[in-house]
């Protein structure tokens, strides 16, 4: 704990010595980067320790803050999610430094750096927190960092009106979750975390209202669709790393908070578990359906976020199942499968945005159709861009596979061992994942063919030059961690018996031998894949062994005897992906705007597709219209005086004053 | 894993590229023709390997990849697939799952490596590739969800060997469901018609072949050879699923290789009597599959 503490003080000093040493030195991304490096290594010690099998610690601190108590803890469950946080949050602070030297000397990189430090902290303190107060505290702290982050190029329009949307979607969420703590502490009297957890609630009714506003709270945050606006926007406008930190491990805070609640309202009832199984599905589906529409790659990744969070989901789902059934298998394959699946996407989902944001200091474009063929020019990016497509499509022999195959193994253990609805339930996870696999696949092939592989559709791409070595080294970090959690799997998912002990209230001799069952099918996923590996090398050195001293030749691509292709002729992101989205227009309303090309000899051709969020435009751009045109009739009130309205607070105070003492 | 799961193996690499063989005696004879030799497919791999190769200047080191990993994945999952009741080599709880996956990563580097080439013909052919595999993964993995179901089981080696002349009486309709959605689906991963046509001459009109347009060489001839290695394990799941088990294994191998031979003979009679679908129908086909395969687990159930 003395060094969990440690690395706050480090975060919260660093932050502040940023603020204030930004005046006099320009270039200090270095100092900002270091100090969480430094806490991240420190706070990962205690984490691991305690995942190794080591004691739940604990740490009181008197707060002056009404109800409040700075009462932190550091258990299995806080340990999972702490870790990939603090290596994620160190990986891209140092990418952070790369990716921020084309601002210096333009402006002060001090504020940055400042709320980067507070964003690490907020997030380390609501992993933490066992209080309340302190956890909403952490949240806002969190919240506040992350909108000054995205907003971090505000001079533009469209980030301003990103972080605006950002700001909303996040508070209106904390509402809901104040209203989850409040109705929690009425009904137990406290405000402490643990107490909640032994004490439990036994009102089906009421855990049923707890259970729906922890799902609305978190799930706006976390972007369960269609609450899921505020990504798409934030994501893109946000510098890569900070889209990194944010998408990899600040919204997995929300499933680390979905998992700390169900741990207060006893044993689910069905219904809960069908409840995120369908919250997953149309966050998967659809998630990766906008990914596959979009033409902006950030976007495009942010979409996919959607899309793994529905994955977790579907993983709580049948985990939630196992306990309403009482089926300890899958207890442990739908928690291990989602619990892994955050350490999982953290990883791959950090490299790619980091990749992108590679591809975007490099080209200074973002459209996949303004690229091509960077791969030549930027080979690292490339090549761990790739491994981050192969692992976030669930393929072996990578880490997105593992997760995906417990989530799989739950439901196909569960089709097996349980009749009825709940077996109806859980086919419907297996066809969605699936459809979610094979969407994902047409996604990241897109992705990664027509930005990387191909020829260059514009100069952006002539411009292009290669990461350099502080971008570089997070990114083939990230793509180690992804191949090694595919090659370790069995060891990783052991680690997990820890956590799902604290978490399903199970004996851990239960939680040990249905932990096995699944390590022994993974090690026999890891035979295979070695085999593959090794059946791989063998078969390049067979095709080099054939081709030496046979005549290999350089050409052009094959055109079908048409001799002056240009770049122009390659399929693109819309074109690829056209079968599909048309398919699907029903879900996603993709818009076209065709010019037919007309006559003998036609001059002029062109279509451009359009895929906005459709629930932005359909359901909330409506909805907060109409509250702005019922609320501004109450505009009058504001005359901007500042004495008028230190007036109402007084008004309102002496109202509530004399409420309380009628 | 005894020295018995390797008959599963040895004989998928033998005999697999026969099966293209015999498709296209199959054809030859609906056409009224005599037809290529039935060991073809074996002289063209031949040939292939003796010649040098020619590479797109606009190509990387992805282009040469793509046809290395589809072989190393057919390779792999032809030890994750039993034959004639004999367990495969590497046979575990989720066996099948690590088979759906491989492919999907031979998918994935087929796919890229047409785009390697910057030509929007391979851009057609890996598009609508992406497309159509995407709606045949539900199907094939419901059917085994339906499959594991009905047998208790989650292993590829022992679901096979549970399937008996009585679960046939007992479930036959579950069965026959399950086996006419994987018909579907190994029409449609194998690239046959009527989903794709393996022999147009018209770049335009063809999925997995446009694709592999710009191979040459050795590197043909592995795309080949896992495309045939493919289409036997494919072939190899129906029948695993169709032929109960008959208690000898001689009898039980050699059933299942005439088992392999009659689905050969059935793709090349549809290929006969059908022509391709039209783009547009080929989803409604596969999602048709997957509702057939979703029926059969309901029917299970009940």
């Amino acid at each position: 704990m003395t060094l969990l503490l440690l690395a706050m003080a480090i975060l919260l000093l660093g932050a502040v010595a940023m603020l204030l040493l930004s005046r006099f030195d320009q270039n200090l991304s270095w100092l900002g980067a270091g100090s969480v490096v430094v806490a991240a290594v420190l706070g990962c010690i205690p984490a691991i320790q305690v995942l190794m099998g080591g004691a739940t610690e604990r740490f009181h601190f008197p707060w002056p803050v009404p109800y409040g108590e700075f009462f932190i803890e550091l258990d299995p469950l806080s340990a999972w999610f702490l870790v990939p946080t603090l290596l994620l949050s160190a990986l891209a602070a140092i990418y952070g430094v790369g990716y921020l030297r084309s601002w210096e000397g333009k402006r002060s990189l001090g504020p940055i750096w400042f709320f980067y430090s507070l964003l690490v902290l907020g997030m380390v303190l609501v992993l933490l927190a066992r209080n309340a107060v302190l956890f909403l505290f952490a949240w806002e702290l969190m919240a506040v960092a992350s909108f000054f982050l995205v907003t971090f190029e505000h001079e533009r329009q469209s980030v301003r009106e990103a972080g605006w949307i950002y700001f909303v979607a996040t508070h209106l969420g904390t509402a809901f979750l104040l209203a989850f703590f409040l109705l929690l502490a009425r009904e137990t009297g406290s405000m402490d975390f643990n107490v909640w957890a032994e004490q439990g609630i036994h009102t089906q009714g009421l855990a049923s209202v707890l259970f729906l506003l922890a799902l609305v709270g978190f799930g706006t945050k976390a972007g369960f669709m269609p609450l899921h606006v505020w990504l798409p926007e934030a994501h893109p406008a946000a510098p890569s790393h900070v889209s990194a930190l944010m998408s990899g491990v600040m919204i997995k805070t929300v499933i680390y908070g979905l998992i700390r609640a169900f741990t207060f309202l006893g044993t689910p009832p069905l219904w809960w578990g069908w409840g995120l199984i369908a919250v997953g599905l149309s966050s998967g589906v659809l998630g990766v359906l906008f990914a596959l529409a979009q033409h902006d790659l950030k976007r495009l990744l942010a979409y996919h976020s959607v899309e793994n969070i529905g994955i977790i989901a579907l993983g709580l789902g049948v985990g939630l199942l196992g306990m309403s059934t009482d089926l300890p298998m899958l207890m442990v394959l739908g928690f291990g499968g989602a619990l892994l699946h955050v350490v999982n996407h953290a990883l791959f989902k950090g490299l790619l945005f980091l990749g992108a944001g590679a591809v975007v200091h490099g080209t200074g474009t973002k459209e996949i159709d303004q690229l091509g063929g960077l791969l030549k020019r930027m080979p690292w990016t490339a090549a761990t861009f790739l491994v981050g497509a192969v692992a976030i499509c669930g393929l072996p022999p990578l880490n997105g596979f593992v997760s995906e195959f417990l989530i799989f193994f739950g439901a196909f253990k569960g089709g097996i061992s349980t009749g009825g609805e709940t077996a109806v339930s859980l086919l419907t996870v297996i066809a969605g994942l699936a459809l979610i696999g094979g969407l994902a696949v047409a996604c990241f092939t897109k992705a990664f063919g027509i930005v990387f592989l191909g020829e260059p559709r514009s100069e952006h791409v002539s411009r292009a030059h290669e990461a350099n070595w502080a971008m570089r080294l997070p990114m083939l970090l990230l793509a180690g961690g992804c191949v090694g959690i595919g090659l370790l799997a069995p060891v990783v998912v052991g680690c997990l018996q820890r956590v799902l002990e604290s978490v399903l209230a199970q004996q851990p001799e239960v939680v040990r031998i249905n932990l096995a069952s699944t390590t022994t099918s993974l090690m026999f996923v890891v035979i295979g894949t070695l085999t593959f590996l090794l059946v791989a090398v063998m078969l390049i050195l067979v095709r080099h062994g054939l081709l030496t001293n046979r005549p290999v030749a350089e050409s052009a691509t094959w055109g079908c005897g048409y001799v002056q292709p240009t770049a122009q002729m390659q399929y693109t992101a819309s074109s690829f992906a056209q079968p599909l989205t048309d398919l699907f227009r029903p879900l996603i309303g993709t818009r076209k705007s065709i010019l037919k090309p007309s006559g003998y000899f036609p001059a002029e051709a062109s279509l451009k597709t359009m895929t906005p969020d459709l629930s932005r435009e359909e359901m909330y751009r409506p909805m907060f219209e109409r509250a702005e045109a019922w609320l501004s009739q109450l505009r009058w009130l504001q005359r901007g005086n500042v004495q008028l309205y230190i007036l109402y607070i007084a008004a309102t105070l002496l109202v509530l004053l004399v409420w309380k003492f009628r | 894993m005894n020295a018995a799961s390797f008959i599963p193996l040895l004989l998928a690499l033998a005999l697999s590229p026969l099966l293209l063989g015999v498709i296209n005696r199959t054809k030859a004879l609906f056409a009224g023709r005599h037809g290529q030799p039935l060991l073809q497919t074996y002289f063209d791999l031949w040939k292939l390997l003796q010649k040098g190769a020619v590479y797109s200047r606009t190509t990387t080191w992805i282009f040469r990849a793509g046809p290395i990993i589809g072989l190393a994945v057919a390779l792999t999952a032809a030890m994750l697939m039993p034959f004639g009741k004999l367990p495969a080599i590497i046979a575990f709880p989720m066996d099948f799952l690590l088979f759906a996956g491989l492919f999907g990563l031979m998918r994935f580097f087929t796919v890229t490596a047409a785009l390697d080439t910057g030509s929007s013909f391979e851009g057609i052919g890996a598009s609508r590739e992406v497309f159509f595999s995407a709606l045949a993964e539900p199907a094939l993995l419901v059917a085994l969800a339906t499959l594991a179901q009905q047998t208790s089981t989650l292993s590829l080696s022992t679901m096979f060997g549970s399937i008996s002349g009585a679960r046939w009486l007992h479930s036959g309709p579950v069965l026959a469901l399950v086996i006419i959605t994987l018909m579907i689906v190994l029409l449609a991963e194998n690239a046959r018609i009527p989903v794709d046509d393996p022999n147009t001459h018209l770049e335009l009109t063809m999925i997995h072949e446009v694709m592999v347009l710009d191979h040459s060489g050795p590197d043909f001839a592995f795309i080949l050879y896992s495309a045939a290695l493919k289409l036997w394990l494919f072939a190899a799941l129906i029948v695993g699923m169709a032929l109960p088990d008959t208690g000898n294994v001689w009898l039980n191998l050699l059933s299942a290789i005439g088992g392999i031979l009659v689905v050969a003979v059935m793709v090349g009679v549809i290929e006969s009597v059908m022509a391709r679908l039209r783009l547009v129908i080929v989803p409604q086909l596969l999602v048709g599959a997957g509702a057939l395969a979703v029926v059969a687990f309901l029917l299970g159930l009940a």
